[in-house]
């Protein structure tokens, strides 16, 4: 197996402590969940989305495991701006608050509370399941741009989170890169529906949702694959990540650093576990291996 | 493994326990270890953590809009049920289980199984204990109401008082969290902390450990996944008794 070298990781403005992230969404809602992860292993975190107004979620259920993968409409859940106070305690760590609003102003005002307390802040412009906010906006190059510029102005270390839900995924992440993007993340859930036969009507509450997991692993290889050939900034790869040579892969097909979330469902101390296999003094350096898929 | 979606079951009775609390029988068997649960999905309204009373029963208390919903629900009511799910409690040689309120239904099963020597039985009047009859037959129950109807007049930990602590192996512990503090506080001035295990009730939306609604402080440890039953030890210095979190994730005080 491909393996890399250990040394300083520094993506899209952030210092991380190793190349693997834990996706927004995921034991992201209290710092003591997000240090845990930290001190297991992931190189950085990033936090549940945080919105302009505290939010309940969709009625359950919120979330079923798959075979292959996760389905979830959980609804943007969210304390708002009592998650500054939240995570104070973990200032000076590789934390990246991940925001949503329904238009530029709102992505202003939520950036501008954790500017100068976080590493880097991550707009999430691609939850498929929550009317009026993220992939409502992320499917509109134009919108991407603006709520991009709203946050990237105030200096802040800006990623920009896509959503798959498009026809062309290059087009929106062009977008984000004129709007002031660090680097952008690729990508959320996938739009999707399971049925319960013995209910006769969708499984979760929401009714839609969104599918993440190893099944959705190929689908966000291509989407790097494809951000890598158009755009500049760097990627960040995220969908299904689970093992050490997925990291490899990921970042083969154009990622600077990788973001899991689902596979936290199997192991909760996945971090740790693919470091160990990624990671060996003799290994490639990351540029050598970043990209190298592309012809 | 296999997709998890939630299985569909039809309820086959109801049985009213107390004004507040009812048992409903369901029409297939759980695999369980006592102190684990379902997420209970009320088609149209929610999705709800419910602790199982055996392995075909949910003993529910009315509470909020799903178990409302619920309680206008009869034989031949379909209900989703994904799980079981958590830890359970560990089995010991010789346990003493405390029971508050609706909290007496993890540890039916527990006491089913023959290792609870004495069981603490407490709610705030007579008419609201819970499994006093089942509870009855299986193992040696202490009753205590707070307004004294039946058994001594007080809180449970009245009861604990009464007994020599140092006889059991385990204490096994769920009910109301300010009962449970009560209880842990005495553990701990008994120096038998690390001997006794509470079972949390937290908001939980996923209910297998990856949203992270349920955790708790400052161990980040997940309600769903690591527990719902934790050590006393553990729980000493951390925000049981004090606070938990609402849907939005907001604390909010206990
Ligand atoms: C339960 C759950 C909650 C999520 N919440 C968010 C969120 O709040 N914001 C966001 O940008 N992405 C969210 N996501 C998407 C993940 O961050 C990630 O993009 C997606 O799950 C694909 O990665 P994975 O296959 O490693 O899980 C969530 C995913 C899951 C499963
Ligand atoms: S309910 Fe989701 S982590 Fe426990």
């Amino acid at each position: 197996m491909v393996s890399i070298r250990p040394g300083p990781v520094t993506v899209g403005g952030v210092a991380l402590d190793n190349h693997l992230l834990l996706a927004a969404g995921i034991l992201g809602t209290t710092a003591s969940s997000l240090s845990r992860v930290l001190l297991s292993g992931a190189g950085g975190v990033v936090t549940k989305s945080i919105g302009p107004h505290p939010k309940d979620g969709h009625a359950g259920p919120c979330l079923v495991v798959l075979e292959k993968g996760i389905l979830n409409a959980m609804g943007l859940p969210n304390p708002s701006k009592e998650f500054v106070d939240e995570i104070t305690s973990l200032a000076k760590k590789p934390v990246i608050v991940s925001i949503f609003g329904s238009n530029p102003d709102e992505f202003a005002l939520v950036g501008s509370w954790f500017a100068g307390k976080v590493a880097g802040i991550e707009l999430n412009l691609s939850c498929p399941h929550a009317e009026g906010y993220g992939s409502a906006i992320g499917t509109d190059p134009a919108l991407v741009e603006a709520c991009t510029r709203a946050v990237s102005k105030s200096g802040i270390a800006t990623w920009v989170k896509l959503t798959p839900n498009v026809t062309d995924i290059t087009a929106i992440g062009k977008a984000a890169e004129r709007g002031g993007a660090r680097a952008i993340v690729a990508i959320n859930t996938i739009k999707a529906m399971r049925i319960s036969t013995g209910m006769k009507c969708p499984v979760l509450g929401n009714r839609y949702g969104g599918l993440s997991g190893s099944a959705v692993f190929p689908i966000a290889v291509r989407c790097v694959y494809e951000l890598y050939e158009t755009c500049k900034i760097p990627i960040i790869g995220c969908g299904g990540v689970a093992t050490a040579d997925n990291v490899v892969e990921m970042m083969m097909a154009g990622a600077s650093a990788v973001e899991i979330g689902s596979a936290v469902y199997h192991d909760v101390k996945v971090f740790e576990t693919i470091q160990a296999d990624l990671y060996r003094k003799d290994g490639l350096t990351p540029e050598e291996i970043i990209g190298c898929a592309h012809g | 493994m296999v997709d998890q979606l939630p299985q569909t079951v039809s309820i086959l009775r109801v049985k009213k326990e107390t004004p507040l609390i009812r048992t409903y029988v369901m029409d297939r068997s759980f695999v369980f270890s006592p102190g684990q649960f379902v997420m209970v999905w009320i088609p149209g309204t929610d999705e709800i953590p419910m602790a199982l009373s055996s392995e075909k029963t949910i003993t529910v208390q009315k509470a909020g809009d799903a178990t409302n919903t619920l309680f206008s629900f009869g034989p031949g009511d379909k209900l989703g049920v994904r799980g079981p799910f958590g830890n359970g409690f560990t089995k010991g040689e010789k346990v003493l289980a405390i029971a508050g309120g609706v909290g007496a239904a993890p540890l039916l099963p527990l006491a089913r199984e023959d290792c609870v020597m004495t069981l603490l039985l407490g709610a705030r009047t007579e008419a609201e204990l819970l499994f006093v009859d089942q509870l009855d037959e299986c193992t040696d129950v202490l009753i205590a109401t707070d307004d004294g109807s039946l058994g001594v007049e007080g809180y449970v930990t009245a009861l604990m008082d009464e007994l020599n602590l140092g006889a059991y192996d385990r204490i096994s512990v769920c009910g109301p969290e300010m009962m449970m503090r009560a209880v842990l506080t005495r553990v701990e001035e008994k120096g038998i902390a690390h001997k006794t295990e509470f079972s949390l009730h937290r908001y939980m939306k996923c209910g297998v450990g990856i949203c992270g609604s349920c955790c708790i402080d400052p161990s980040g440890l997940r309600v769903c996944r690591d527990g719902p039953v934790f050590p006393g030890d553990l729980l000493l210095k951390s925000e049981f008794g004090h606070y938990m979190r609402d849907a939005s994730g907001r604390k909010k005080d206990i």
